[in-house]
């Protein structure tokens, strides 16, 4: 069965094999619940490594754009840096400040975390690996995340310091900005889709002509080079970091937490990274769907390599992407910052809609 | 199916932050030192709360930001279906679509988008 022609490799072979051992050895309560721990261990995991090949990933990525080496030490070329570091910040103690809201101070990377752990449940990594599909995916990816913001507020008021209010009211205005672009980009895709559910948005896009990008061309890339914006603003890094200037702001919103909360804090700002780049990639880019150009023995040789090296690929190059832009342009003035959302990006963003319906209404887009 | 499975994501996140805590809180050293809890403002001592009144500039993006993402709630379901609606949908969202317009330029020459 794992030597299937069209599809070797793939992991929905594994989960398929574990659900029928299930549903054989157990009642279906018993089989129902497996499965659920099973999943919950999976999205623990696939978060966790994600992270640390992130963090390894940057630290790499930026030493090389700096002309520096980065981690070197820790392994063959630093590859168990970062899990050194994870380590270190699970053994460091976490400080109990005096004058904090102590309710909200520790709610705070809890809505951090699990608003990004909601998002990262809804992407589809490959062919049927998807924790949660509903029929209005766009729309629950967009309410989840921007549940984080509540967090990254709560942390900066219930802590008391001038430096955490700054840098947490800095961040709500720039992540509520952002959010309407990033919400109206994707808008622009759901009207050449004519769907939110983001299984069926990545079941349309088989070959590359059918790629969103593609396929809505001129509104569509505009929808995707906005999107790209506003989801790196969202993330507060680049030329964005305003939030937590360290120059500035010390260390903005996350100034008073230490040891695993500030980790929190920096691993859900890692995953927010990658959930916008696989949101990007599955709604412009064809998601976990291999380049076939339709022709036979190339679409066959492509369908070989699994669909979740596909998105890895994808979602890591436009990370590598945002990386590119964090370290080349010099950060903004927050009016300078407001002005490019509130002034550019809105209206471009409401014509480009408009542009996208009149080609999906009169058929200009590519079939 | 799907919101048991979106339950289970969300105890995931819950089990990921408990657990992380818990396992900080066997294996980190404690110890007590009463500047320890002090408010880390690079050294100089705090003054005063910073439980006070802020500017008013974020609280107006932050009005702004209501009237668009509600917008943005109203036309999602439009988004859904105006390939089956054809050139009746784009006209009849057209005067939302206007009147939004209308409201942003009116901020734009008031100076609500102007960072003061």
């Amino acid at each position: 069965m794992l030597l299937e022609i069209s599809h070797p490799a793939e992991l929905y072979h594994l989960t398929n094999w574990l659900d029928t051992i299930l549903q054989e050895n157990l009642p279906e309560w018993g089989a129902l619940l497996v499965k659920f721990v099973l999943i919950g261990v999976a999205l623990l995991s696939a978060y966790a490594v994600i992270a640390l090949l992130l963090i390894y990933g940057e630290r790499k990525i930026t030493a090389f754009f700096q002309c520096r080496y980065g981690p070197n030490r820790v392994g063959k070329w630093g590859i168990i840096q970062s899990v050194a570091d994870m380590i270190k910040i699970l053994i460091k103690e976490i400080i109990y400040i005096d004058n904090v809201d102590k309710f909200l101070f520790y709610a705070a990377p809890f809505f951090v975390i699990v608003a990004s752990m909601l998002t990262f449940g809804a992407i589809p990594f490959g062919r049927g690996l998807q924790a949660v599909d509903f029929d209005n995916g766009i729309f629950y990816v967009l309410a989840v995340s921007s549940i984080s913001i509540i967090g990254v507020l709560l942390a900066g008021w219930a802590s008391n310091n001038k430096y955490s209010m700054i840098g947490a009211m800095r961040s709500g205005a720039q992540f509520v900005s952002y959010e309407l672009s990033a919400a109206l980009a994707l808008m622009t895709v759901v009207v050449l889709s004519g769907t939110m559910n983001l299984s069926t948005i990545v079941a349309q896009q088989e070959y590359v002509y059918n790629w969103n990008i593609v396929r809505g061309h001129i509104p569509a890339i505009i929808a995707f080079v906005l999107y790209l914006i506003s989801g790196h603003a969202e993330t507060n890094r680049g030329p964005f970091d305003l939030p937590e200037a360290e120059s500035e702001l010390t260390a903005g919103y996350h100034t008073e937490y230490s040891g695993l909360q500030f980790g929190f804090f920096y691993l859900a700002e890692y995953l927010n990274m990658f959930i916008i780049a696989s949101i990007a990639t599955t709604v412009f880019l064809g998601g976990w769907q291999p380049i076939q150009i339709g022709v036979e023995g190339f679409d066959q040789i492509m369908n070989y390599i699994p669909s979740f090296v596909w998105f890895f690929g994808k979602a890591f190059f436009l990370v590598f992407l945002s990386l590119w832009v964090r370290w080349t342009f010099p950060r903004l003035r927050i009016d300078q910052l407001l002005n490019l959302e509130w002034k550019y990006m809105l209206p471009i963003n409401m014509v480009n809609l408009v542009v996208m319906v009149i080609v999906v209404v009169y058929g200009f887009y590519i079939k | 199916m799907e919101e048991s499975l979106f339950l289970v994501v969300l105890i995931t996140g819950l089990v990921l932050v408990c657990a992380g805590l818990g396992m900080a809180l066997l294996l980190s050293p404690k110890s007590f030192n009463a500047q320890k809890g002090q408010a880390y403002e690079c050294g100089i001592p705090t003054h005063g709360t910073s439980w006070m009144q802020f500017r008013v500039g974020y609280y107006l993006y932050a009005i702004l930001y209501l009237m668009f993402d509600v917008e943005a709630v109203f036309l999602f379901p439009w988004a859904t279906v105006v390939r089956s609606l054809g050139a009746a949908g784009l006209v009849s969202i057209l005067f939302f679509l206007l009147i939004l317009g209308f409201g942003l330029a009116y901020a734009w020459k008031k100076g609500a988008l102007e960072w003061k």
